[in-house]
């Protein structure tokens, strides 16, 4: 669990190393500590990336091979023509991302501060789902939301469903292969994520700060508002963050919950590489997906930072 | 979001503690413990497939899908391979699992020491190069290394997993054991220096065994990242290659067996039990110290 909870202090810098103790090293240790995994990341991480954008600006087949044209049409097509999945990804990632951080925020405080000796047991409830394969729950939420399901029958009576179908979420008066079904299992898969360094963050609170805000006469929503939802605010950005990269990309849960009117960016780029083999295309929209979340985090990361200074 | 007003230092900071009479009313119990409430919820809804999948391994479904609960039986758990090629593929990904896990915890534990220990040239932009991978979406990374393989002409399957896995496991290892290693105490080391230790000494005596938690910790989660990836490994795999979350996947629409709810709810209980052991351990550890 510890591995999660780390993720959130990637966002610090890094504290110094310790004032070197005992004899001074080699110079040439670092490097050498360094040089296979950064060696692998380089050959199997950055290297790619370059083909795959070099890909994306060939023209050919796969049975002629390909040359480099420099074709930024392939681009304008691509857009063009999965325009909407793009957009679909993006917003099913926002809403599973927004109703993490919702359902997230209170299991996150209760865990740091009301859960008292069970603290560990319950982190260890919150990474437990990991233990059992993700495509295996993934499938389990085809039995929740099933239309004979316990789930549906009760939303049915509470009048949900037809609310649901009222806002055009979903199609006829069934949950599975919905977009709302797809959205489910995203904020369900990545809530984790976002639990996590959340936790790590309000487990570092200073109570005493809470009780200075008590004693200047402090309602506890001022004192939320003021004190603890700032200082969690570093918590706030890695887990959305950690909750929406992955879920941008993610096409599991629109394949096995949603329908062909849920297809997810992800869906098109494996279709396009692994079945119609159009491999500029397919490089194309995945050199667009990456540059798109690279520009969202960066901005969201600048907006974050100046709010935390407020 | 209510604070707790009643907690322990808050009371002792205001003189003796005021009685609170318990309310009969039940909406007044709801608004005092909402946040109990709402994480109550939170942990239904994050263990309820579990509990679904548990339940399900007891199935005998009527048709080729395991969707539905029909009669109560142990067929499936007496012939966990009944299903076939499930065993194959459980075997094939348990082998990737354990081969990637033990280079990415070796490469990874080698780059944390580098960046906790040493001060170098290059230091931040190896910091962006490990948060990278993590930050980038998994069928982003899966279609540039098939574009990577297909360009310069290497056979997908067996290898080519193994080297995507080691790949997204490395940078997990390193903010794992980086965290581990911040959190030590330097005058430990400076310790053992002072008492004439020599540099191997101090590390495989003090080092080592108060590092060895993360390493343990970054090692469980990078197998369970290899065993859980399907993205990525359906991008670098072959039709012989087929890994066990491949072997789900196809499942969904060829017909689920049961076999697939029984594994997943053996490797959920013993991963269970691993996490239980390790906090019995350490227990025992901080016992013993006191």
């Amino acid at each position: 669990m510890s591995a999660f909870a780390t993720l959130e202090r990637m966002e610090e810098p890094h504290p110094a190393p310790p004032p070197s103790s005992g004899r001074q090293r080699g110079r040439l240790t670092p490097y050498l500590l360094l040089l296979p995994g950064m060696l692998w990341l380089a050959l199997f991480f950055l290297v790619p990336m370059v083909f795959l954008v070099s890909q994306s600006l060939q023209t050919g087949s796969v049975e002629d091979g390909y040359s480099v044209t420099w074709a930024f049409s392939t681009y304008a097509d691509a857009i063009s023509t999965y325009w909407v999945q793009f957009v679909r990804s993006f917003a099913y990632a926002f809403i599973a991302t927004a109703a993490a951080l919702l359902i997230a925020y209170p299991l996150a405080y209760a865990i740091a501060f009301k859960a008292g000796k069970w603290k560990n047991v319950l982190l260890v409830l919150v990474i437990a789902p990991f233990f059992t394969s993700f495509l295996i729950r993934t499938l389990a939420w085809q039995t929740i939301l099933q239309s004979d399901g316990i789930v549906v029958t009760v939303l049915d009576k509470l009048g949900i469903i037809q609310v649901l179908q009222w806002l055009q979420f979903i199609p006829n008066d069934q949950l599975i292969h919905s977009p709302v079904a797809v959205v489910t299992g995203l904020t369900y898969n990545f809530l984790p994520f976002m639990t996590l360094p959340l936790y790590a963050s309000l487990e570092r609170l200073d109570p005493r700060l809470l009780e200075a805000g008590g004693d200047l006469y402090a309602t506890p929503w001022t004192s939320f508002r003021k004190i603890t939802f700032p200082l969690s605010l570093p918590g706030v950005v890695a887990g959305t963050l950690l909750t929406f990269i992955p879920a941008a990309g993610d096409y599991i849960n629109s394949h096995l919950l949603g329908s062909t009117k849920t297809t997810m960016i992800g869906q098109v780029i494996d279709g396009q590489f692994l079945r119609v083999l159009n491999y500029p295309v397919a490089a194309a929209l995945s050199v667009t997906l990456m540059a798109s979340i690279v520009v969202l985090v960066a901005v969201y990361i600048g907006r974050a930072g100046t709010e935390e200074l407020v | 979001m209510a604070l707790d007003t009643s907690s322990p230092s808050r009371v002792s900071a205001k003189g003796p503690a005021p009685v609170y009479r318990k309310s009969r009313n039940p909406l007044v119990w709801v608004r005092e413990h909402i946040i109990s409430i709402m994480a109550f919820f939170a942990f239904c809804y994050l263990l309820l497939p579990n509990a679904v999948v548990i339940l399900f391994s007891f199935n005998k479904p009527n048709g080729r899908f395991n969707y539905q609960w029909s009669t109560f039986s142990l067929d499936a758990w007496k012939n966990i391979c009944g299903a076939p090629g499930i065993c194959e593929s459980l075997t094939l990904s348990l082998k990737i699992a354990f081969l990637s896990t033990l280079a990415a915890t070796i490469l990874g534990t080698m780059i944390a020491f580098a960046l906790i220990r040493h001060r170098f040239w290059g230091r931040s932009g190896t910091n962006l190069i490990i948060f990278l991978p993590m930050a980038t979406p998994e069928v982003v990374m899966g279609s540039s290394l098939l574009t990577l393989f297909v360009n310069i002409g290497i056979p997908l399957g067996f290898w080519t997993i193994l080297i995507a896995h080691i790949m997204f496991c490395v940078s997990f290892v390193v903010v794992t054991v980086k965290a581990r290693l911040a959190s030590l105490d330097p005058r430990l080391e400076q310790a053992a220096a002072d008492l004439y230790a020599t540099e191997a000494q101090t590390f495989w005596r003090i080092t080592f065994p108060l590092v060895a938690p993360g390493i343990g910790a970054a090692a469980l989660l990078s197998f369970s990242l290899s065993f859980d990836d399907y993205i990525i490994t359906n991008f670098n795999a072959s039709p012989a290659s087929v890994t066990f979350p491949m072997y789900v996947w196809g499942s969904a629409t060829r017909g689920t067996p049961v076999q697939i709810n029984v594994i997943g709810t053996i490797m959920f209980l013993l991963a269970v039990a691993i996490v239980g052991v390790g906090q019995l351990i350490s227990m025992s550890r901080r016992r013993a110290l006191k």
